[in-house]
C-alpha cells in the first residue's frame, strides 16, 4: 500500500497490547518520548482473549500518573486498529503527531 | 428493690406510662433545657434526656438531667458506650446517682460518623448489653465490674432500648431477651410507625416471656411534616415508615398535615395501648415539644397517677 | 496480609522536596501481594518522581530496592551497602517497615510512602477487605468465624445493634453487618440458641490499649 506516516514515531512492537506495562509507558516518557500511543487490536479480537481491554484499564491509569506527575493525561492514547487498517493507523499516527506537537515537547525531557 | 424512680413506681402501679424526651441544647444556657421542660411538666412521668444524641456535640446528659430534676421531673439519664471507657461509665453512674437521678437509659450510641465529629476516635470499650450488666452489679451486689466494693451504691432504674424493626428481625426479640437477661427493667422502643410489624415483634416477645420480665414501652413519634417522614424514611437507620403514612400525609392540605400527623400518631397509640404486654409509651415528639401535651390529652392518658 | 494505599502523590512530593539522591525502598511480603509497595509499584513511584521533578528543572536520582522482607534484620542489613549514597530513604513497606528500617539506619531518615491501613483479605481481585485488628484475644470461636471487634463498626459483643437494616451496616450501606453474619452463621450452624449468651466484657489489655506488645519465644532466642 505504500502508505505513509511521519517519521518521528517509533514503533515498539510487542506480541500484544496486554503485553505493555503502566513502567513501560512511563518509561518512554523518561526516556524523552512526547508521547504514547498504544495501537491494539479491535475489542473482542484478541488472540489472548483480553490484553487489549487490560491495556486500555493500564492506559486510563496512567493516565492519572501521568497527571499527578505533571507530564499530563494527553499525552497518551489507545486505539484499537484491525490488521487491514493500515490506512486508519497511518492517519492516527498523522493525528497523533499532530496533537503532540500541539502540546509541546515532553516537559520532563532532559535537556543536553 | 425500689429506687426513687417515678417511672419505676407508676410501672409497677399498674397504670400505663408515659415518658417523654428532651435533647440538651448545643450550649450552656439552662434555658434552653427549661423551656423544653415547661412543654412536658405534668404530663408525663418521666423524661429521657439524650446523651449527644447523633453524635453530635452537646450539654452533657447528666447537666440536663439535673436542671430537669430541679424543675420536680423524674429524668431518664441516657448514655451511650461510645464516648467513655468503663472508667468514666462508672464514674457517672455514680455521679448520676449522687445527684438523685434515678433512672438510666443504657445505649450502644449511634456511630460518630453520623455526627459533626466524624474524625472522633470511638470508644465502645463495653457495649449496652454489658452497660445494663454494669449498672445491675454496682447496684445489687454493690461492685465495680473489676470486682471492688462500690461504697454507697447506685439505686437506679435500669432502662435499655431495642430496635423492633432493626434486622435481622428474628433475634430482635432474643435480643430484648437478653437485655432482661442482663438486668434492664425498662425498654424503650425505637419509634412505632409500622405496627404490624411491632404486633408481630410484641408476639416473639410474649412467647419469651419478657413482658413479664420487664417493662416495655413503645416509641411514639408523631409526623411533623412530609419532609421529616420522608428523611425518616430514607435517612435514619432501623426506621420503618409504611408508605401509606407519607401518602396520608400527602394527601391532606399544607396547612392540615402537621394536624394528620398527630391524627397518626394518636392512631398508633390506640393500638399500641391494646397490645398484651405493653407498658406504656415514649413520645419522641423531635423538636416539636410543644405537641406533647396535647398527644397525652388526646390519648386519654391525662392527668399522670401521682403515686 | 497487611494492606496498605500509596500515598497521595503530593504529599511524596513535597516530603522528598530538599533530596536529589533518594533510595526508594519497597518489600516483597504483604505490600506486594496487595499491589501497594512491591517492586513493581516501586519502579511506577520511581519513574513518576523522575517525570515530575525533571519537568521541574530539579531531576532526582533514586535507587529502587524492594527487600524480601523489612520487618527481619537480616534483610534490613542487606542496605548497608547502599543506603550511604542517599541522602534519604522512602518506604513503600508496611509501617513496621519503614519503622525497623529507620531503626537500623539512624543517621538516614526513612519516609513513608504509604498508609498502612489493615490486616485483610483479597476479596477479589483488586478488592481488599479488612478481617483482623490483632486486638490479642481471639474470640471467633464464639461467634463462628466472623470477628466483631474488627467487622462491627462499634465492635460490640452482643450485636447487631438498632442501625443494623438489610444485612447492612448503618455506618455504611456497602459493608455488611457482621452481626447479621453471625447470625446467619449460628443458624447454618444450627446453633442458634448459642445467640442468648451474653458475651462478657472485653480485656483490651491484649490489643494496642495495653501498650505495645511483645512476643517472646526464649527456645529461638540465638
Amino acid at each position: 500500500m505504500r502508505l505513509s506516516y511521519p517519521t518521528n514515531i517509533k514503533i515498539v512492537k510487542v506480541p500484544c497490547t496486554g503485553r505493555v506495562d503502566i513502567i513501560h509507558i512511563l518509561k518512554a516518557f523518561e526516556g524523552g518520548a512526547d508521547g504514547v500511543c498504544l495501537v491494539g487490536c479491535l475489542e473482542g479480537d484478541c488472540h489472548y482473549l483480553r490484553g487489549n481491554l487490560r491495556a486500555r484499564k493500564r492506559v486510563e491509569h496512567v493516565k492519572l500518573l501521568l497527571e499527578e506527575s505533571g507530564i499530563g493525561k494527553e499525552r497518551v492514547a489507545m486505539h484499537n486498529l484491525s490488521s487491514a487498517q493500515g490506512q486508519r493507523f497511518a492517519e492516527i499516527a498523522r493525528e497523533m503527531t499532530e496533537k503532540i506537537r500541539a502540546l509541546g515537547p515532553n516537559p520532563a525531557r532532559k535537556t543536553g | 428493690m425500689s429506687t426513687g424512680s417515678n417511672l419505676e413506681k407508676v410501672l409497677k402501679s399498674g397504670a400505663f406510662a408515659v415518658t417523654s424526651e428532651c435533647g440538651p441544647p448545643r450550649g450552656a444556657d439552662p434555658e434552653v433545657v427549661k423551656k423544653k421542660g415547661a412543654f412536658l411538666k405534668g404530663y408525663i412521668d418521666a423524661v429521657n434526656v439524650t446523651d449527644n444524641q447523633t453524635s453530635v456535640a452537646r450539654m452533657s446528659s447528666l447537666a440536663g438531667s439535673l436542671i430537669l430534676k430541679n424543675m420536680g421531673f423524674d429524668p431518664v439519664m441516657q448514655m451511650v458506650c461510645r464516648d467513655r471507657n468503663r472508667i468514666a461509665i462508672q464514674s457517672d453512674i455514680l455521679g448520676a446517682a449522687s445527684l438523685g437521678v434515678n433512672n438510666l437509659l443504657c445505649l450502644s450510641g449511634d456511630h460518630q460518623s453520623f455526627g459533626d465529629h466524624p474524625g472522633a476516635k470511638n470508644v465502645f470499650d463495653i457495649d449496652s448489653m454489658q452497660l445494663i450488666q454494669t449498672v445491675k452489679r454496682m447496684r445489687d451486689e454493690g461492685k465495680f465490674i473489676s470486682g471492688d466494693e462500690v461504697k454507697g451504691r447506685p439505686n437506679i432504674f435500669i432502662g435499655c432500648a431495642e430496635n423492633p424493626f432493626g434486622d435481622p428481625f428474628e433475634i430482635r426479640a432474643m435480643r430484648l431477651a437478653k437485655k432482661a437477661a442482663a438486668g434492664a427493667e425498662f425498654v424503650q422502643t425505637q419509634c412505632v410507625f409500622n405496627v404490624d410489624k411491632f404486633e408481630k415483634w410484641m408476639e416473639m416477645v410474649r412467647d419469651l416471656g419478657v413482658h413479664e420480665k420487664m417493662y416495655i414501652l413503645a416509641g411514639i413519634t408523631p409526623y411533623k411534616s412530609i419532609g421529616m417522614a420522608n428523611y425518616m424514611k430514607k435517612s435514619v437507620p432501623g426506621m420503618d415508615v409504611p408508605d401509606e403514612h407519607i401518602e396520608r400525609l400527602r394527601s391532606v392540605p399544607k396547612e392540615k398535615v402537621a394536624e394528620e400527623g398527630i391524627a397518626i400518631c394518636l392512631e398508633i397509640i390506640e393500638r399500641v395501648k391494646n397490645i398484651k404486654g405493653v407498658a406504656g409509651i415514649h413520645i419522641m415528639a423531635i423538636e416539636w415539644e410543644e405537641k406533647v401535651a396535647e398527644i397525652v390529652k388526646a390519648a386519654g392518658l391525662f392527668p399522670r397517677p401521682e403515686i | 496480609m497487611i494492606v496498605a494505599n500509596r500515598k497521595p502523590f503530593e504529599e511524596i512530593i513535597e516530603m522528598l522536596k530538599p533530596y536529589s539522591k533518594i533510595l526508594l525502598l519497597g518489600c516483597n511480603e504483604c505490600v506486594t501481594v496487595c499491589a501497594t509497595g512491591g517492586a513493581k509499584e516501586v519502579s511506577v513511584l520511581a519513574s513518576e518522581i523522575r517525570l515530575f521533578r525533571q519537568k521541574e528543572g530539579q531531576p532526582v536520582e533514586i535507587k529502587e530496592l524492594t527487600l524480601e522482607r523489612n520487618c527481619d534484620t537480616e534483610y534490613v542489613e542487606s542496605l548497608k551497602p547502599a543506603i550511604n549514597d542517599y541522602e534519604v530513604a522512602i518506604s513503600m513497606a508496611c509501617g513496621c517497615g519503614i519503622q525497623f528500617v529507620g531503626e537500623h539506619y539512624r543517621d538516614k531518615l526513612v519516609l513513608p510512602a504509604v498508609d498502612t491501613t489493615f490486616y485483610g483479605v483479597a476479596e477479589e481481585q483488586g478488592v481488599w477487605t479488612e478481617r483482623c485488628q490483632g486486638c490479642g484475644a481471639c474470640v471467633l470461636d464464639k461467634t463462628l468465624g466472623i470477628c466483631p471487634v474488627t467487622r462491627c463498626a462499634k465492635s460490640i459483643f452482643n450485636g447487631p445493634c438498632g442501625g443494623s437494616q438489610g444485612g447492612k451496616c448503618e455506618v455504611n450501606k456497602e459493608t455488611p453487618c457482621a452481626w447479621q453474619l453471625i447470625v446467619d452463621r449460628y443458624k447454618e450452624m444450627n446453633m442458634l440458641e448459642k445467640y442468648l449468651e451474653i458475651q462478657p466484657m472485653k480485656n483490651w489489655s491484649t490489643s494496642r490499649d495495653g501498650g505495645p506488645r511483645k512476643r517472646v519465644r526464649e527456645d529461638l532466642k540465638l
